[in-house]
């Protein structure tokens, strides 16, 4: 059965949760970026990508780049839950000799690239969808970026060339959350307006809510015959889910206190319990129970 | 490249000249890729440098050109290489391995993508147009970077085998080599793997220990010097610099009298700095003199002007050594 969107928020708040307990029991990670980018890759990993652990050595398979590596807490968790790993690794993280580092690993199962420096992700997905042109594949690869690591100009290289070469199977999402670590992406180093400038460089461009299941899955999931490469504008919140964290920049690598972390936990466990009772509710509407 | 009398040595050698091992790379990768659409040629508006006109004439859908962009040459490279195809990213080697050199280490060499990048128009090939066009530190760069090969051939014979060997080969590679016509080195079927260096003559006075294009002005010392002084001196052919042929060297360095290495890179980092770590670790004491390029700012000049300037010819090498038997 496939989730409903109510299902996908619970997920995702679920998703959340193990963010911060990991995060936290590491000392360590980046959590403003990972929880913006949660949902995002909620969609993907369940609704979007046909990767899964008998699929992942499939050349058929879509691909996940994900650019911004340093939020790997948030692909990490995702990977556990699609089965790729025990999730008792993750309580490795950042500890001597484990896999389970501040950046995606190809040695972390489910992982296609070591990502962390920033500005090259896109480039490998442009190859990789190349590839995919070459062979006559359906496959998409779908690349994940920071809005702050757009300054990277080895981006702005891979948007020309994408769009040289009618890369209608490459979709690049910005996690839009106008944060990096020294404060606002306008002020640091301003890249608004970021959908002229994709635009400019030949792609179709598609401005959402970052947080809109329906809209993601929309915007995500429908395979494109346009001949130009999408660049998915996706508006998030920093910190998304935790009051205190959300829209401020020391959470970019903030990691909670004790008080802290109790107290996201209990503004997630509240909001998981209120999308439970809704998701019964609908279920019980829906005739289902 | 060669005074009158390193020629003359050459031609009592029985030597001739050969192609630029450029274009070795150029035909050998297209008559592979004739029979395997899966190589790829990546290109970053250097396919006129690296002579791959007919390649791209001949086997257009399987050229990449990403433009005057090496970040994303590199990066393109190891996406298509990650999808599976067998890719040859080809550019300058002072462009390809400094502008890329993060994507190099992050996407082609710590993801384990089976890239292979080839530079072109390495060392001080591009001499006359200045520091901005050398690479004479990709060598160095290199060598500091885990899972990545390090490939220069000497000759056409190393070229084409190097190359053969690349496309299938179970690591990414850079291959670095010049523009020059270079002189055969090899008899006809004469055997190649990397990692194995080639003692192309044998000897116990000095060991040459040379790398691409600063082997053949070895042999020619070393010839020179059996002429004029009666000599026996052993040429070795370092083609491969990373897996490093140790045992090749310290067989050198425990039987001959001195060490020289030549290589047309700068002295630090290099061939000869990986002979010197390599002798000391073992505890073999030879008299080495590194020959290369020194900390300097480089002379202007042709390739064979810098060559000659910096004592990387028949009678630079041959003085080197003669002052170490003093």
């Amino acid at each position: 059965m496939p989730y409903t969107d109510r299902q996908l928020q619970l997920k995702s708040i679920g998703y959340r949760k193990k963010i911060l307990k990991y995060i936290t029991g590491a000392g360590a990670g980046h959590t403003g970026g990972s929880l913006s980018c949660t949902d995002i890759l909620t969609v993907l990993y369940n609704r979007v990508l046909n990767v899964s652990t008998q699929t992942f050595k499939s050349p058929d398979r879509d691909r996940y780049i994900q650019s911004k590596g340093h939020s790997a807490e948030a692909l990490f968790v995702v990977l556990a839950d699609k089965g790729f790993y025990d999730e008792k690794e993750l309580e490795t993280l950042c500890h001597y000799q484990s896999h389970w580092v501040g950046h995606p690993t190809r040695h972390v199962p489910g992982v296609e690239h070591n990502t962390g420096g920033l500005g090259h992700g896109l480039s490998i997905g442009v190859g990789t969808a190349i590839a995919g042109k070459k062979d006559n594949k359906a496959f998409r690869v779908f690349v994940l970026l920071g809005d702050g690591e757009l300054a990277e100009g080895s981006n702005w290289e891979a948007a020309m060339a994408a769009s040289n070469y009618k890369l209608d199977n490459l979709i690049a999402i910005v996690d839009h959350n106008t944060l990096q670590i020294s404060g606002r992406t306008r002020d640091v180093m301003s890249n608004e307006p970021l959908d002229e400038k994709f635009k400019a460089f030949g792609w179709d461009v598609a401005i959402i809510d970052g947080h809109d299941y329906p809209l993601l899955t929309e915007t995500l999931g429908t395979c494109r015959t346009t001949g130009k490469p999408l660049a998915v504008i996706a508006n998030t919140v920093k910190g998304r889910g935790v009051s205190f964290m959300e829209d401020v920049a020391k959470w970019h690598h903030g990691v909670p206190s004790e008080k802290e972390y109790a107290q996201a936990m209990a503004e997630l466990d509240a909001a998981f319990t209120a999308a439970a009772e809704a998701e019964k509710n609908e279920r019980v509407e829906a005739g289902a129970l | 490249m060669f005074s009158p009398a390193a020629k003359t040595v050459a031609e009592s050698l029985g030597l001739k000249m050969g192609k630029a091992n450029l274009e070795v790379f150029a035909t050998t990768l297209q008559s592979m890729a004739e029979l395997d659409r899966d190589i790829l040629a990546v290109t970053s508006d250097s396919r006129g440098s690296g002579k791959l006109g007919p390649f791209a004439q001949a086997l257009p859908d399987q050229i990449v050109e990403v433009g005057i962009a090496e970040q994303n040459l590199v990066g393109v490279a190891a996406g298509l290489a990650s999808a599976g195809k067998k890719v040859f990213a080809v550019s300058p080697a002072c462009f390809l391995s400094a502008r890329a050199l993060e994507q190099i280490k992050n996407d082609v060499a710590y993801s384990d993508n089976r890239v292979n990048l080839i530079g072109i128009s390495a060392g001080v090939s591009y001499g006359a147009l200045g520091t901005t066009h050398h690479s004479l530190h990709d060598v160095a760069a290199l060598r500091a970077i885990n899972n990545i090969d390090i490939v220069v051939p000497a000759d056409n014979h190393e070229t084409r085998a190097a190359i053969t060997l690349a496309v299938d080969h179970d690591k990414p590679t850079f291959i670095r080599f010049g523009k020059a016509a270079v002189y055969d080195l090899y008899p006809a079927n004469a055997g190649f793997d990397f990692g194995k260096a080639a003692v192309l003559r044998d000897g116990t006075d000095v060991a040459f220990i040379g790398t691409g294009e600063t082997v053949i002005h070895c042999l020619l010392a070393a010839e020179h010097l059996k002429q004029t002084k009666g000599l026996s001196c052993r040429v070795i052919s370092m083609h491969t610099i990373k897996p490093f042929d140790v045992q090749t060297v310290l067989e050198a360095g425990r039987e001959c009298r001195a060490v020289v290495t030549a290589e047309e890179h700068f002295i630090f980092g290099g061939l000869g700095e990986a002979c010197a770590g390599a002798l000391m670790q073992a505890g073999v004491m030879a008299k080495l003199k590194i020959v290369g390029i020194p900390d300097e700012y480089t002379v202007t000049g042709a390739q064979a002007d810098i060559y000659r300037h910096y004592g990387l010819s028949m009678e630079g090498l041959s003085t080197a050594a003669t002052a170490l038997l003093k």
